[in-house]
């Protein structure tokens, strides 16, 4: 029934996603500006390709994507750093919302609100659209600068803020509209306190407790699919019993993804998430974009222009001034201001509950929902401003010209080493790089093997690393190098082949399990392949002439020398193998003469070795009796 | 008296399987009771030094010999890097660094060329004690008091007999600087501690006939 409609709109909305995200970023706009674009063309004022009466439940369904957002952004951070972000929360955001509506509420004063609807105004507006800031962040790179952090700090506390909010709202009612029964469950009455409490103590405990054996036992099953399920229903269950007890469920998801950034299956969680994430933020933006009443702002365009420009000012002017007061460095306090100057899409859900409770009416909130989405799709263009403008400037005249160039700069630094494959082999690698305090992120496949190191202090994360959403997860866009340390022949290849085509930076060191492993790694490119045996038998060698008598450094040196030649060996051969047998064969035979000739050498040149320039010929008349 | 040797013999030689002189030097100091033979090649094949293990080992005795043969003018690798780690700046010298003061230091060098062209007018245009400096000051800046070296010349083609009677005296050699019998103070101005004046400080009389018989 319903079938051919729904698959009808998915084309629309796809197409327009897969035609115009690709051009605006290639025309360096940011995927958010082309997702907005693309959602005006065929939103009811241009192309009208879509289905009318739901682009308002698409555009409520796709906000679960800022719900996966904060999940994940949660996951990245740890307890730990949140509690550093303490004052930037409460003392940046606190000012940022409280100066912003009472500027935006003065604004609305001059034009003739009355103080109830001024207050309301101010309130709705100071909300940020933490999806558009985030995501344009992210793309740039510039989450971990501290303007980044200062504007995550600030969109965190705007989302606890909406609570009060939907309480505070009903309260400024002048004109009974309708009334509590259509209301926000949160706003009033609904569960109480101990109910909130008590979901979120859950979501601790069983973040801290129950969520490593439970996901221990869904990856033993080894179905990566199932792991997806268990991912998505974590997310949406969490958001559910968020609503229930009228948390908002961004909020409730960002805690849990704090809860669980400790957790070994963390990556993964990431790595499962994130495509959903990608998509639905997309959708969001899309049902943005085709929101815009072009009806409206064609109807008075001036007037809507000039409240965006109060708006978008006003916005700019109180952040400025924040950036000033907790002595952020300029091209910090700028780029930071600049991300935040938009209305957010709690303005749609605050906006819509204000009429509800007859707080305003519809000829104002109109006009305000028409520009806040106007001033979120400017966005992208007055990030661009900053970067391709201000920055340049700011940092050719600051005296510290690296204080531009901070902005890129990582607050907390990425492990540098990305490690697949924590059995016998990686086990010893990890010890050594722990021992010598670099930092490695710890990737591997057996949940058993994971609990067992676990035991001895060491955390290793479940996953395949042969996806590039799990490399993604483990930050290996940040990493330097890669160890591929499994023992899988196939899989460390994928590994190989993966992180070359979508992390090139990615220095790689493979352990091969043997000949034929390693010429398939050489061949793939890999300079730093060593054969997992080859150490060993050698040092046994080298032991084994020691035993026979030979001096140490005799052995030392000629399992030295076979090992240099065996090295060469292999990569010569390397190139050998993907022609036929035969030809290997007569390679590998070369080769082996080639060895007994280096040999003998070998031995001729100890034979010489002590006789100096200074000797004359035959200056050993009692012959060698030593 | 404890029973702790006394002298410590650090043998640096990089192929003692093809030695002449060393190997012979070496089997007549492992014969003198009270001496520590410590084969650098042999326990440090990876040039890995073990610092402490050596610091320690140095710390339990009162002289210590360096025996290697002479390789362009100077010490083979190994021994350089032995230096490098084990002398640490405030153990062997600087601030509290005192812990080798007051030892003896000796050279016991084995070289190709011969006696005269170890001359200002000889092939290698200086004489050994120029060339030792810096093993001199070395020494010298860790407190340690030096004697003039034990130098076998022309190592490559001397008689067979004649490196086995220098062996000998290497033997006594050790045994008198086991014995306390060595008095830097007294070889002031020696071009070696085996040059003729000076070896009667430390080799008795009867040994002596016995080299001159072998020769
Ligand atoms: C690498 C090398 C460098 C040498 N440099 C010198 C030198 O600078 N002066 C010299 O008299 N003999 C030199 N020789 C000769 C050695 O000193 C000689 O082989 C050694 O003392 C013989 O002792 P052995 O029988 O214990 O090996 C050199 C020999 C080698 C192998």
């Amino acid at each position: 029934m319903h079938g051919e409609a729904f698959f009808r709109t998915a084309v629309v909305y796809l197409a327009a996603a897969v035609l115009s995200v690709p051009i605006a970023k290639r025309t360096g706009l940011g995927s958010v500006l082309g997702y907005l674009l693309a959602g005006a063309l065929i939103g009811p004022f241009a192309l009208d390709l879509l289905p009318h009466g739901e682009t308002t439940d698409v555009l409520h369904f796709a906000e679960f994507g800022v719900v996966m957002m904060l999940f994940l952004i949660g996951l990245e951070l740890r307890p730990r750093l949140l509690w550093s972000l303490r004052v930037p929360i409460v003392g940046l955001g606190g000012l940022q919302v409280v100066g912003t509506t009472a500027l935006l509420g003065a604004a609305a004063l001059a034009i003739g609100a009355s103080l109830r609807e001024a207050l309301a105004i101010g309130m709705v507006l100071a909300m940020s659209s933490t999806a558009i800031v985030l995501q344009s962040l992210a793309e740039k790179g510039l989450s971990r600068s501290p303007a980044g952090r200062s504007a995550f700090a600030v969109l965190l506390f705007q989302d606890l803020a909406v609570i009060p909010i939907l309480a505070l709202l009903p309260l400024l009612a002048t004109h009974g509209g309708a009334t509590g029964s259509a209301a926000h469950d949160g706003a009033d009455g609904g569960p109480g306190t101990l109910a909130v409490l008590a979901t979120v103590a859950a979501v601790v405990v069983g973040g801290r407790f129950l969520s490593r054996p439970v996901f221990r036992f869904i990856a033993e099953a080894r179905l990566r699919e199932v792991f997806t399920a268990a991912a998505l229903l974590l997310v949406v269950g969490i958001a559910l019993a968020m609503t229930a007890v009228g948390l908002s469920p961004a909020l409730g998801a960002f805690l849990a993804g704090v809860v669980l950034a400790d957790n070994d299956y963390r990556h993964e969680l990431e790595a499962d998430i994130e495509p959903f994430k990608g998509l639905l933020l997309g959708l969001f933006f899309i049902s943005v974009g085709a929101g815009i009443d072009f009806g409206l702002i064609g109807a008075a365009p001036g007037r809507l222009l000039a409240i965006v420009a109060v708006l978008v000012v006003l916005k700019l002017g109180a952040l400025l001034a924040l950036g000033a007061a907790f002595r952020m460095p300029l091209a910090q306090s700028v780029l930071f201001s600049f991300a935040l100057a938009q209305g957010g899409e709690f303005a749609f859900v605050l906006f819509s509950f204000a009429q509800q409770h007859g707080v305003l009416g519809p000829e104002q909130t109109g006009p305000l929902i028409a520009a806040v989405a106007v001033s979120m799709a400017l966005t992208p263009l007055l990030m661009s401003t900053e970067e391709h403008l201000l920055r340049p400037r700011l940092a050719r005249r600051s005296r510290q010209a690296d204080d531009a160039a901070d902005l890129r700069r990582p607050q907390d630094e990425d492990a540098p080493v990305l490690l697949a494959g924590f059995g016998r082999f990686g086990l010893v690698v990890g010890r050594l790089l722990r021992a010598q305090g670099i930092r490695t992120t710890v990737l591997e496949l057996d949940p058993a093997q994971i609990r067992m190191l676990e035991e001895f202090g060491f955390q290793a994360f479940y996953g395949d690393a042969s996806r590039v959403e799990l490399l993604a997860a483990a930050g290996a866009a940040r990493a330097r190098l890669l160890i591929v340390a499994v023992d899988d022949e196939e899989k460390s290849l994928q590994i190989v082949e993966q992180a070359q085509r979508h992390f090139p930076h990615l220095h790689i060191l493979a352990r091969a399990r043997g000949r034929p492993h390693a010429y398939a790694l050489l061949r793939r490119g890999v300079r730093d392949v060593f054969r997992e045996t080859l150490g060993s038998s050698l040092d046994l060698g080298a032991a084994a002439l020691r035993a026979l008598g030979a001096r140490a450094y005799e052995a030392h040196r000629a399992a030295a020398l076979f090992e240099r030649h065996d090295e060469q060996s292999v990569r010569e051969l390397a190139e050998h193998t993907s022609g036929d047998r035969k030809h290997y064969v007569s390679a590998a035979r070369q080769r082996s003469e080639a060895l007994e000739a280096l040999l003998l050498r070998d031995r001729e040149t100890f034979a010489r070795s002590d006789d100096g320039a200074w000797d004359p010929p035959g200056s050993r008349p009692d012959g060698r009796d030593a | 008296m404890t029973e702790a040797p006394d002298v410590l013999v650090l043998l640096s030689h990089p192929a003692l399987q093809k030695s002449r002189a060393n190997a012979r030097l070496l089997a007549a100091a492992q014969g003198v009771d009270g001496v520590t033979v410590r084969d650098l090649y042999e326990c440090y094949p990876d040039f890995h030094v073990d610092a402490t293990a050596e610091q320690e080992l140095l710390a339990r005795h009162a002289a210590v010999v360096f025996q290697h043969p002479f390789y362009w003018y100077s010490c083979p690798a190994l021994l350089k890097q032995w230096l490098d780690l084990v002398l640490d700046y405030g153990w062997a010298y600087g601030p509290g660094g005192t812990a080798l003061h007051g030892k003896l230091a000796l050279v016991a060098v084995t070289t190709g060329g011969d006696a005269a062209a170890y001359r200002s007018d000889g092939h290698n245009r200086f004489t050994m004690t120029e060339l030792l400096r810096p093993l001199e000051q070395t020494t010298h800046l860790c407190g340690m008091r030096w004697l003039p070296p034990f130098v076998v010349h022309g190592a490559l083609r001397r008689p067979a007999a004649e490196l086995d009677a220098l062996a000998t005296d290497y033997a006594a050699l050790l045994t008198a600087l086991r014995d306390g019998r060595l008095d830097p103070a007294r070889f002031a101005g020696a071009p070696s501690i085996d040059a003729p004046g000076w070896r009667a400080l430390w080799r008795t009389a009867d040994s002596t006939s016995e080299v001159h018989r072998a020769r």
